[in-house]
């Protein structure tokens, strides 16, 4: 019976993709449309061939592991994309004339740019947190996944939005809002997509066998539930045409922008923050063999966290039309968040107490513990830079971009390479990942890659600032805009080699991935003991 | 009064209030005398059930009783 309603509907999805197809109005939305039309065309077939068959037993007695290795597989490849883009545009940056005339307009910097960021965010951060949050929730609950394959259509549907958002970017749909850029019908998708992951997610707390909620869960709820209400909220749009992919934003003004940056700043506050430390308090317990450092502590980290961050965006808004109440409430959220934020980096690093030998010895370890020293580093530098003082002079130079990207490529980046190597020898049954040297050079290539991108943007953003406002004696201004340009060429070659290193290091990864999942494990000496 | 007038004078009187309270509530409970055990134990959670345990709901379960007196015990 579900065979035949599942036909019905995917008729009627393949009939309304053909006439959107045809009545389209731009090539981004006729293009979507067509990828709506062949994939529900597949599935109608797919579903017509088995129609009335037997249907093969699910073996419901283990965890389900299945959609979390198509998610680690997802989070690897998307990962390599990602960071690829990213040495593109660097080196866009450093050398304008890789914005090739032959590909023009679809591979120009402005294009790329958010191709890039959603695809580290969303595509590489995403599908991490989903692939993780699904391993954890059912080893903290001690159940299966609740929803059977709603699981999978999370996963798929997931990865469907990212791929109509980046198509879509390059092909010119945008709403411009930054970290938001996919329009009104990909945004609807995606809610229909959390809402299910969040009843997975929900369902598999409910039917728990463990008396208590681990923290891990409770942050990665509240990311979850939060990012639904960030998603709805900062997406309210009018479409221009239902064939068409260009809508008009409700909000105007200032409150538009107000939205965007409440948006903004809680993406990375409960985006990129509490679902990776809802990930770390899973895996630094996990590879360490200890229970995190004091339960208490984290139980004060999350509530600080929830209370504290959402009230941060503002700082993203100084000195513009935005009342000056408005801007100092941000300002005064931010410097108090510094607090909780070093207690749960304390608590992180403090449960390998006892355990510090393993630093030496374990590479995976390693590369959880530098995270959480990137996530001390910008959580501290993050406050400073949202002073008013301070963020007139760092607001729109690089050191914004270096900041972000010490949090991004340090913090959520090492976590989620941790974890990776963590899932990968557990989920394909083997004793370990296939190259334990090579997890040794991914680490020392990401490490001095953020190194080199952080520091090349810290000099090359004070400099910026420095010389906007450089006035002579007469209160002139000394340097013109493309002064500013050219002064930082150095900066941006090295900011692009040490995108180079981190991508490097990430393809090592990729491969050391596959040789595990591919073959058993080579024997290996852990890195770092000494000779006896 | 009109609607943000009254919404803005709400959100930063009692409604502040409340989550101020709300806040430092959470911060006692954490520190409520006996908590220790309590959290010493979830604390564990993660480095246990690395396979699926007894669901309990097989009709000739076995270890249903042997589930609730660790229940029990744990209390």
């Amino acid at each position: 019976m579900i065979d035949y309603i599942k036909l019905i509907a995917l008729g009627i999805i393949v009939l309304v993709a053909a006439l959107a197809a045809n009545f389209a109005r731009d090539l981004a939305y006729q293009v979507h449309a067509l990828l709506i039309l062949g994939l529900s065309f597949g599935m109608f077939i797919w579903v017509l061939r088995g129609i009335d068959e037997p249907r093969p037993e699910v073996d419901t007695s283990g965890y389900m592991d299945g959609v979390i290795r198509a998610g680690v597989v997802a989070t690897g490849i998307w990962g390599v994309v990602g960071f690829l883009v990213g040495v593109v545009i660097a080196f866009q940056l450093a050398f304008p004339a890789l914005n090739f005339d032959w590909g023009q307009p679809y591979t120009n910097f402005g294009r790329l740019r958010p191709l890039h960021t959603s695809a580290v965010i969303f595509a590489f951060g995403g599908n991490a947190l989903i692939m993780s949050s699904f391993y954890i929730v059912q080893r903290t609950c001690g159940a299966r996944l609740w929803g059977g394959n709603l699981a999978w259509f999370v996963f798929w549907g997931y990865n469907l939005f990212i791929v109509l958002a980046a198509t879509g970017y390059l092909l010119g749909a945008t709403q411009s809002k930054e970290y938001a850029e996919p329009e009104w019908y990909v945004d609807l998708w995606l809610t229909i997509v959390w809402v299910a992951y969040l009843a997975v997610y929900l369902g598999t707390i409910f039917i728990r066998k463990e008396r208590h909620i681990y923290v891990a869960n409770w942050f990665l709820l509240s990311f979850i539930v939060t990012v639904a209400m960030l998603h709805i909220v900062n997406n309210i749009s009018i479409p221009v045409s239902v064939w068409g992919s260009k809508s008009v934003q409700l909000f105007s003004g200032v409150q538009d922008a107000m939205t965007q940056w409440w948006y903004g700043h809680n993406a990375v506050g409960f985006f990129l923050t509490a679902g990776f430390l809802g990930m770390m308090y899973y895996f630094v317990p996990k590879q360490a063999g200890r229970p995190v450092y004091s339960y208490k502590l984290s139980i004060i980290h999350f509530w600080a966290l929830i209370f504290l961050y959402i009230w941060a965006g503002p700082h993203h808004l100084h000195y513009t039309a935005l009342p000056d109440w408005a801007s100092t409430l941000g300002m005064v959220f931010s410097i108090i968040l510094w607090m909780p934020s070093w207690g749960g980096m304390i608590n992180g690093l403090m449960t390998l107490q006892g355990a510090w030998d393993k630093l030496r010895t374990d590479p995976i370890i390693r590369m959880m513990v530098v995270s959480l020293a990137f996530y001390g580093m910008s959580t501290f530098e993050g406050p400073m830079m949202s002073i008013r003082a301070v963020n007139s002079l760092s607001h729109y130079t690089d050191w914004t971009i270096g900041h972000v990207h010490s949090g991004a490529l340090g913090w959520n980046g090492m976590i989620t390479f941790g974890a990776l190597y963590f899932l990968t020898p557990k989920l394909w049954g083997r004793a370990q990942m296939y190259s334990m040297s090579a997890i040794n050079w991914h680490f020392w290539l990401a490490t001095i890659g953020i190194v080199l991108y952080a520091a090349s943007m810290w000099v090359s953003g004070i400099m910026e600032g420095l010389m906007w406002r450089e006035v002579d004696a007469q209160g002139f201004l000394v340097n013109s805009f493309a002064d500013t340009v050219s002064a930082k060429f150095p900066m941006y070659v090295v900011r692009a080699l040490g995108g180079v290193l981190y991508l490097a290091g990430g393809v090592i990864m990729v491969w050391n991935m596959w040789m595990t999942i591919r073959g058993g494990a080579r024997a290996h000496a852990p890195v770092g003991v000494p000779a006896e | 009064m009109d609607t943000y007038s009254f919404l803005r004078e709400l959100a930063d009187s009692w409604v502040l209030l409340l989550l101020t309270i709300f806040y430092l509530g959470t911060i006692v409970w954490a520190f409520r005398p006996k908590s220790r055990a309590t959290h010493d134990e979830i604390a564990q959670i993660p480095l246990r059930n690395d396979t699926l345990p007894c669901q309990n709901n097989c009709p000739d379960c076995i270890c249903k009783t042997a589930f609730q007196f660790k229940l029990e015990e744990r209390e």
